[in-house]
């Protein structure tokens, strides 16, 4: 009978023991409450802890950082662009005590979180131009076609600049410091916002993408023409090159054989000049022999060398 | 007698079997949560009582039983790999891809209203991959990203949902540097960059939560612009293509013509060049022709001119028409005009 009882004071005892002790992981951290009531501050170390057995309670929190992702919102730009922003933040409990008492679960919070992060985006983002939501620095972009050394710029958007404080990292820093005093009071702290999606709404990306059809429209345009040109150029190439070849030909042929005519002439004249009249006589010979031919009426006078004997058989005829 | 001492031995041990029962699964359970084992790509972290102690490395290990020490076993050295726009469906030599049909039955429903709404609902892929440029265009950008887990306390302790945290800030990286560049440099020449920034960028992100991630690598794959306006970037394509085949061809035509004007300008000289020759040739010859003639002349002139010029005579006197011989008494040749007649006219 004895043994009996001091088994159930045993196993009595070991309930109360193990409802006492309470586990914290690395990942988490507890309000102890007592009867709804919250006693002592957070307990943020990891480990084996003792609260009062079944009149305390141990309610756990997440101490890692946690996710909140917005539903993407349809906002005006204020050129009035209408473009999907989706923002995704990270943030943790960092006041669980405070954070019992005001929101309770992440769902409350997460609706929170909804409330103040879209309405803080929305004021920022109708807020700019289309350029500073979706640029974020002035980095000069590339957007040249280099069309044979003549630069052509493509889009002229690209080029301008965007307005001190804003770019969409600024834009974000903007919306964090707004909005993380406003959800200190749940006992969260907002670590990091960022802008995930910026997209055009269906209308506008319509009318981009017939700006984008027509800027490389411009730029084939361009190429195509260039490449008529460059064949023009090509084509009178050809013509000069052409001209310069045939009349450099021409002109080094007829320098060859001015050369060789002059040469011709010193060796005649050199020859010829031991006697000139010798040489009259024998070319003239030549010249009757080639000129004088068949039907060629000649009229003869009896003075003449050849007849001078016709008349006479005396030296000098007659 | 031997049958009841063996009955009276069952029995007893039948008295002592759920002791032993209890005290094997006793054993069996203090075996099975004491050792662990670590395999060769993991490392183990080890808490007691939720608090962290240490960090075991692979082998077999041991560690406090019955959930006083627990051991979360984080895979450090393999690679892990994220894609945005596209899925793998089975890597291999021929990787085969899931379509954007079979990957929206995997979505949840969530997602998929947030698709409708961001109206993205035709193609969940799209969703991921669609952006805007810095010249306010879009493109559609797909990519990847390799990373490991630097850090095993900070990755299993610091962030609760550390993949979707990195898909998230991934994207978000990704389109504030393409919303920075140009749709040239986005589709073109500045891939390289991007990469190099995004990944810099992502790992600066991702530090500010202590996630304990690695980024290895962040890979662009394919970079189009949006469907509906690659036809008109293609086409730019090809008329860069156009300009250098209309050039091409007017070089061929001038490849054409050009060398054959050399030959015949080639030809036109060599020609030259033999006149030249044959010019200096002959007037050699004539020159010599004439000084040894005149040399012969020189020693009996005067009989040399008679020689020389009867012998013509006599070559071409016989092959001429109509002679007619005047005196040289005669003034005119008038009187005669009716014989000559009478010759042109052949009789």
């Amino acid at each position: 009978m004895k043994g009996i009882i001091a088994i159930i004071v045993i196993v009595l005892a070991a309930i109360v023991i193990f409802n006492g002790f309470y586990r914290v992981d690395e990942t988490q951290q507890v309000i102890v409450t007592q009867f709804g009531q919250p006693i002592g501050g957070p307990v943020t170390e990891a480990g084996l802890h003792w609260k009062k057995p079944f009149i305390q309670k141990a309610n756990y929190f997440e101490k890692r950082v946690l996710s909140w992702d917005g539903d993407p919102n349809m906002i005006p730009t204020k050129d009035k662009k209408y473009i999907w922003v989706d923002t995704t933040a990270r943030w943790k409990i960092v006041d669980p005590l405070l954070f019992l008492q005001s929101v309770r679960s992440e769902r409350e919070v997460h609706s929170r979180l909804d409330d103040i992060l879209d309405g803080a985006t929305r004021n920022e983002i109708a807020d700019r131009e289309l350029i500073d939501i979706v640029r974020n620095s002035n980095r000069i972009l590339e957007v040249v076609e280099d069309i044979d050394d003549v630069e052509v710029v493509i889009s002229e958007s690209a080029l301008e600049a965007i307005t001190p404080d804003s770019g969409r990292e600024q834009i974000t820093r903007n919306i964090l410091a707004w909005s993380k005093p406003r959800v200190k009071e749940y006992g969260v702290d907002l670590i990091d916002i960022r802008i995930k999606k910026i997209n055009y709404n269906a209308d506008v990306r319509t009318k981009v993408f017939e700006r984008m059809i027509s800027e490389r429209k411009r730029v084939s345009q361009l190429y195509r023409a260039e490449g008529k040109r460059e064949a023009l150029d090509i084509e009178g190439q050809i013509n000069k090159d052409l001209q310069r070849i045939q009349s450099e030909a021409y002109r080094e042929a007829q320098e060859i054989q001015g050369k060789a005519d002059a040469e011709a002439t010193n060796i005649y004249a050199e020859a010829y000049n031991r006697d000139p009249e010798f040489y009259s006589f024998l070319n003239t010979m030549t010249t009757y022999r080639q000129a004088l031919k068949d039907k060629t009426f000649l009229i003869l006078s009896t003075g003449s060398d050849y007849l001078k004997y016709i008349t006479g058989y005396g030296p000098e005829g007659k | 007698m031997a049958a009841a001492a063996e009955n009276v031995k069952k029995i007893r041990l039948d008295v002592r079997a759920p002791g032993l029962i209890i005290a094997g699964v006793v054993i069996v359970a203090f075996l099975a949560t004491t050792f662990y084992q670590i395999r060769s790509d993991e490392v183990g972290v080890v808490r007691k009582f939720g608090k962290y102690v240490r960090t075991t490395q692979p082998g077999l290990r041991m560690k406090l039983p019955f959930g006083i020490e627990t051991v979360t076993k984080v895979r450090v050295k393999h690679i892990f790999k994220e894609e945005f726009g596209f899925r793998t469906k089975e890597a291999g030599i021929h990787t085969t891809y899931m379509s954007a049909r079979d990957f929206m039955k995997k979505l949840s429903y969530s997602n998929i209203a947030y698709q409708r709404k961001a109206g993205f609902a035709a193609d969940p892929f799209l969703a991921e991959t669609l952006m805007l440029t810095g010249d306010l265009n879009c493109a559609e950008v797909e990519w990847v990203i390799q990373y490991q887990v630097g850090d095993p306390e900070e990755y299993v302790f610091n962030v609760r949902d550390v993949r979707g945290a990195i898909r998230d800030m991934s994207e978000a990286v990704m389109r504030q540097i393409i919303g920075d560049s140009s749709v040239d440099e986005v589709i073109t020449f500045g891939k390289v960059r991007i990469q190099e920034e995004a990944k810099v960028k992502l790992q600066e992100v991702l530090d500010e939560f202590n996630i304990g991630i690695k980024i290895k690598n962040l890979v662009l794959q394919d970079v189009n612009p949006p469907r509906e306006v690659k036809d008109s970037f293609d086409d730019v394509n090809r008329a860069r293509q156009d300009k250098d085949r209309l050039r091409n061809i007017a070089w061929e035509k001038y490849n054409e013509v050009i060398p054959e004007a050399k030959g015949n300008a080639g030809k036109l000289v060599k020609t030259a060049e033999g006149y030249s020759i044959e010019r200096v040739n002959r007037a050699r010859g004539d020159a010599s022709r004439f000084v040894a003639t005149w040399e012969a002349y020189n020693g009996a002139k005067d009989v040399t001119r008679r020689r020389l010029y009867l012998e013509t005579m006599a070559e071409i006197m016989p092959s001429m028409g109509r002679k007619v011989i005047i005196d040289e008494q005669q003034k005119g040749v008038l009187p005669f005009l009716d014989v000559m007649r009478e010759g042109g006219d052949g009789k």
